[in-house]
C-alpha cells in the first residue's frame, strides 16, 4: 500500500463531497485525509484527497472519479514536485514548571502559541505528515490535552497551475 | 402504506407547500389556453409547466408514472399536453422498468415520474437495473417544498442521497428557471457517453413557482466530456494483432447495440472471418442464424463460445465489461489471450482483466475505422489471418456440444421446448423481454435472435419481475411489433399488477408464464450445491395451484390460456398471437426438474464449463484442444501481463 494525494477540481454545487466520498466507500477504496476549499474561481472547489491504494486500484480511483459528472480535473500530485501541509492545533499541559521546556519545542518546530492559560498552551503548527508526529512525539511527555488536525493541502511547485487549463 | 392512502393524504391542505399553491393554481389556468410561441422566447409558466414544456422540447413521447403529493402541479399541465402521453402504471417499479423497456427497444430515453418518498424510493430497483445494463432512463421525482427538506416531512425522502450509487447522475432543481437546464442535462447525460439512469427530483414549491421558459437551455456540465472518438493509433494496433493472430474471437457485448454497430460489426466479422460472441446483453447484436456466431458466452454459454474465448489468443472485446458471469475465475479466463479492449467507459478498461490494447470510443466508430484498418493491411499485404485450423476446433466443439436439452424423464412439458417453440412460431421480428432465472437463460439460449433491440431483459442487476413491466414499455415504443415477455411464476407475481395498465391502456402484450412452480434457478443450485435441500423455493404454484394463472389474467382484463402437455403448445402459441384487443397470459405448466445447461458453476474457471452434469468437455480432455503452436502471439501476451 502506498499513499496518493489527488488534487481534484470539482463543480462547487450541493452534494459534491457526498459524491466523492460515496464513491470511495461503495468502492471500497481508503481515503486518508480529504480536504476541501474554493479556488480562484467561485464556481470551482478544490479538494485534496490523499488515498493509500496500489498501483493498479488508483487508476480505477481516478478513473472513477472521472465519470462524477461535477468532477472537472483530476491531477496526482507527487510528493518531489508539489508543496504539501498539514494544519495541527494541539493543546498542551503546561504550568509553570514545564512551560518553558514546551515554549522551547513549539520554537524549534516553528510552531507558535495561539492560546495561553495558567494550566496549558494551544500550539498551532503547519507542515507535513512527518513534521507535525515529530512535534506531536516531543510534546507527549507534557500531556496532550486535546489534538485537532486538518486534512492535507498540496499545491505543485513551479509557475504552472492545474485550474488554467480546464476551467473556463 | 398502499398508493391509495399515499396520494389521499399527500392531497391533505395542511401542508406549507399547498397553501402556497393557490394563487400559483389561478395563474395556470389563466395562461392555459396560451399557444406555444416560437422556441426560443421566453415565456411566463409555472415550474411546472416549464416542466412538461422541456419534456416536450426534448422529445419525450411517453411517460410511465403515478402521480401523488408532491408531483402534483406538474400532473395538471401534463393533462393538456398532446405531445407527451402519460401512462398511468399501478406501481412505481412498473414505471420505471417500463422505462428501461421503452429505451431498450427503440433507442430513445424512457421517462417514468413518481411522487416523493415512497414513489421515489419504489423507483430505486429500476434505476439500479438500469444503472447495470446502461440504459438511458429519466425519472422525474416529486421533492417535498424547499422549506420542508429535510425536516423529515411527510413523504420526505433524500431521493438524489438514495439514488447516488445506483445513477449515472441526479439533480435537485433548486429553483424554478433552472428546470429548463436540468432537463436537458438530464436527458443529455442519460443518452450520451455510457447511458445511464439520471433522476430529476423537483421540490413541490419550485413546480408551483412562476417562472420563463425558453428553449434551447445552455448546458452547463464542465466536467462531462464523453470521448467517442477512438484513438486511430490503437486501432491499427487492433488490426495489427488481428492480422498476426490464429485464434481470434469477437467478444462482443450490449454497447454493440446500444452504439447502432449491429451492421458494422457483421462487416467486420465478414470482412475477417473471425468468430463472434454475443454476451447475454448484446443478443441480437448479431445474427444467430449467421454461421460465424458460437452463441453466448458466460455462466450458461454454449461450450463453443466460452470455448472460443478459453483457447483465444486474441481478444477484441466490443462495448463490454468482461462481468464475472462471462468470465467465469478471473485467473484462469481466456488464460492465451491477447486483450483488445473497446469501451465508450474508460473505467472499464483493465478493472477486470488487463487490456493489451485499451481503445476508449464508441463501438460504432471503433469498428468503422478497424474496418479501415483491416482493409487497409488487405490492400498493402494480401488476405492476412489464417484461421481454417481455428475454425475447424471450433466447428467440432459446435457439433459435439450443440445447446440442446432432454425431456424430462417424468413426462411433464419440457420448459426449453415451450420457449423454442415461441422463438420458432413467433419469430424475429418480434421482441422478447425476460424475467430473471431459469426461463432467462434459456429465452436467451433457445430464441433465435436475429436483430437488435429485440432481446430486452435484466443483465446486470438480475432484477426478478422485470419482464411484464418491460415489455409494456417495449409494445409502446414499438406497438406495430408483437412484444412477448417470457417469464417464471416467481417473477410474473411480483409484478403483473401491471397487466391492468396492458389492459386499460391498450398494449396487448403475450406473457408466457413459465410456471414450473418452483424459483426455477434458486432450486437448480439447491439441486448442485445444496444437497437437494429444497428450501423455500416451492411456490405452490402448481402444487395449490395458487394463483390460478389463467383467471388471475382475466381478472386483469387479459385472455388467460393454459398448456400442460406437448400437443397444445403450439396451438395455444397460435391462438395467443391471434389475440390482439387485450393481452394474453398463458400458463404454460412445465416440470419442475428441467434445468439450465451449459453451465460454469459459480467461482470456477470457464474450462469447468459443464455441457450437462458432469460432463466437461474443455477440462476432462484434451483431445479436443486445439494444436497451440507457440506462436508469437501468446509470448507478446504474457509479456503483456508481466
Amino acid at each position: 500500500m502506498s499513499s496518493h494525494t489527488l488534487s481534484v477540481l470539482v463543480e462547487n454545487k450541493p452534494g459534491v463531497l457526498a459524491r466523492v466520498s460515496g464513491l470511495f466507500s461503495r468502492r471500497g477504496f481508503n481515503i486518508e485525509s480529504l480536504a476541501v476549499g474554493p479556488t480562484e474561481n467561485p464556481d470551482v472547489s478544490r479538494m485534496t484527497i490523499v488515498v493509500s491504494v496500489e498501483e493498479f486500484p488508483l487508476e480505477q480511483v481516478t478513473k472513477q472519479l472521472n465519470k462524477l459528472v461535477n468532477v472537472i480535473k483530476i491531477v496526482e500530485l507527487e510528493p518531489a514536485v508539489s508543496i504539501q501541509r498539514e494544519l495541527l492545533l494541539v493543546k498542551v499541559r503546561a504550568d509553570a514548571t514545564v512551560r518553558s521546556q514546551v515554549l522551547e519545542t513549539v520554537q524549534l518546530f516553528r510552531a507558535k502559541v495561539v492560546d495561553v492559560s495558567p494550566e496549558a498552551v494551544t500550539v498551532e503548527a503547519t507542515g507535513n505528515t512527518d513534521k507535525l508526529n515529530a512535534l506531536l512525539r516531543m510534546l507527549e511527555p507534557y500531556g496532550l490535552r486535546e489534538i485537532v488536525q486538518s486534512g492535507m493541502v498540496a499545491l505543485g511547485r513551479g509557475a504552472r497551475s492545474i485550474t488554467a487549463t480546464s476551467v473556463r | 402504506m398502499t398508493s391509495a392512502t399515499r396520494r389521499a393524504r399527500g392531497e391533505d391542505p395542511g401542508q406549507s407547500g399547498d397553501k402556497s399553491a393557490k394563487p400559483g393554481q389561478g395563474k395556470q389556468a389563466a395562461q392555459r389556453p396560451v399557444p406555444a410561441p416560437p422556441s426560443g422566447a421566453p415565456v411566463r409558466v409555472t415550474g411546472a409547466q416549464s416542466l412538461v414544456r422541456s419534456l416536450e422540447e426534448v422529445g419525450a413521447e411517453v411517460v410511465f408514472g403515478i402521480p401523488g403529493g408532491t408531483i402534483l402541479p406538474a400532473y395538471d399541465p401534463l393533462l393538456d399536453s398532446t405531445r407527451v402521453r402519460h401512462v398511468l402504471v399501478r406501481h412505481e417499479q412498473g414505471a420505471g422498468h417500463a422505462a428501461t423497456g421503452y429505451a431498450q427497444a427503440t433507442g430513445k430515453v424512457g421517462v417514468c415520474m413518481a411522487t416523493s418518498g415512497p414513489g421515489a424510493t419504489n423507483l430505486v430497483t429500476p434505476l439500479a437495473d438500469a444503472h447495470m445494463d446502461s440504459v438511458p432512463v429519466v425519472a422525474i421525482t416529486g421533492q417535498q417544498s424547499r422549506a420542508l427538506i429535510g425536516t423529515d416531512a411527510f413523504q420526505e425522502a433524500d431521493i438524489c442521497g438514495i439514488t447516488m450509487p445506483v445513477t449515472k447522475h441526479n439533480f435537485l432543481v433548486t429553483e424554478a428557471r433552472d428546470i429548463p437546464r436540468a432537463v436537458a442535462e438530464a436527458f443529455h447525460i442519460a443518452s450520451t457517453g455510457r447511458p445511464g439512469p439520471v433522476v430529476v427530483d423537483i421540490p413541490k414549491d419550485v413546480l408551483q413557482e412562476a417562472t420563463s421558459f425558453s428553449w434551447p437551455p445552455e448546458l452547463d456540465l464542465p466536467g462531462y466530456r464523453p470521448t467517442t472518438r477512438p484513438h486511430g493509433k490503437q486501432v491499427r494496433e487492433a488490426a495489427r494483432l488481428l492480422a498476426k493472430s490464429s485464434r481470434p474471437v469477437l467478444y462482443v457485448g450490449g454497447g454493440v447495440i446500444k452504439s447502432g454497430a449491429d451492421a458494422e460489426l457483421r462487416n467486420l466479422a465478414e470482412l475477417t472471418g473471425v468468430p463472434v460472441v454475443t454476451t447475454l446483453m448484446a443478443r441480437g447484436a448479431f445474427p444467430d442464424s449467421h454461421p460465424s456466431h458460437l452463441g453466448m458466452p458466460g455462466m450458461h454459454g454454449s461450450v463453443a463460445a466460452v470455448a472460443s474465448m478459453q483457447r483465444a489468443d486474441l481478444m477484441i472485446a466490443l462495448g463490454t465489461r468482461f462481468d464475472d458471469r462471462v468470465t467465469g475465475q478471473l485467473d484462469s479466463f481466456a488464460p492465451s489471450a491477447t486483450v483488445v479492449h473497446a469501451d465508450i467507459d474508460p473505467a472499464e478498461i483493465s478493472k477486470n482483466r488487463h487490456a493489451d490494447v485499451p481503445i476508449v470510443g464508441d463501438a460504432k466508430e471503433i469498428i468503422i475505422e478497424l474496418i479501415d484498418a483491416v482493409k487497409e493491411q488487405h490492400t498493402q499485404q494480401g488476405p492476412v489471418g489464417d484461421y481454417t485450423a481455428w475454425w475447424e476446433y471450433l466447428n467440432d466443439a459446435r457439433g459435439t456440444f450443440p445447446l440442446g436439452y432432454e425431456w424430462p424423464s417424468d413426462g411433464t412439458l419440457s420448459p426449453q421446448y415451450v420457449i423454442e417453440r415461441i422463438g420458432a412460431l413467433v419469430g424475429p421480428e418480434a421482441v422478447y423481454a425476460a424475467g430473471v432465472g431459469q426461463h432467462q437463460m434459456w429465452a436467451a439460449q433457445f430464441i433465435g435472435y436475429e436483430r437488435p433491440r429485440s432481446w430486452i431483459n435484466s443483465g446486470g442487476l438480475g432484477t426478478m419481475g422485470f419482464a411484464v413491466p418491460a415489455a409494456m414499455g417495449a409494445k409502446f415504443g414499438v406497438p406495430d411489433k408483437q412484444v412477448w415477455a417470457i417469464d417464471g411464476d416467481g417473477c410474473f407475481q411480483m409484478t403483473n399488477q401491471e397487466l391492468a395498465t396492458c389492459a386499460i391502456e391498450d398494449a396487448p402484450i403475450k406473457v408466457a408464464v413459465i410456471n414450473n412452480g418452483n424459483l426455477g434457478m434458486v432450486r437448480q443450485w439447491q439441486h448442485l450445491f445444496y444437497d437437494e435441500r429444497y428450501s423455500n423455493t416451492d411456490l405452490g404454484t402448481q402444487k395449490h395451484n395458487i394463483p390460478d394463472f389463467p383467471m388471475l389474467a382475466e381478472a386483469l382484463g387479459c385472455a388467460g390460456l393454459r398448456a400442460e402437455n406437448k400437443e397444445q403448445v403450439d396451438a395455444v402459441i397460435k391462438q395467443a398471437m391471434e389475440i390482439n384487443d387485450r393481452p394474453v397470459v398463458i400458463d404454460f405448466v412445465v416440470g419442475k426438474d428441467a434445468q439450465v445447461w451449459p453451465m460454469v458453476a459459480a467461482g470456477t474457471g470457464n474450462d469447468e464449463i459443464m455441457a450437462a452434469r458432469d460432463i466437461r468437455p474443455l477440462f476432462d480432455s484434451d483431445d479436443v484442444a486445439p494444436p497451440v503452436e507457440e506462436s508469437e502471439m501468446i509470448d507478446e501476451a504474457n509479456r503483456g501481463r508481466q
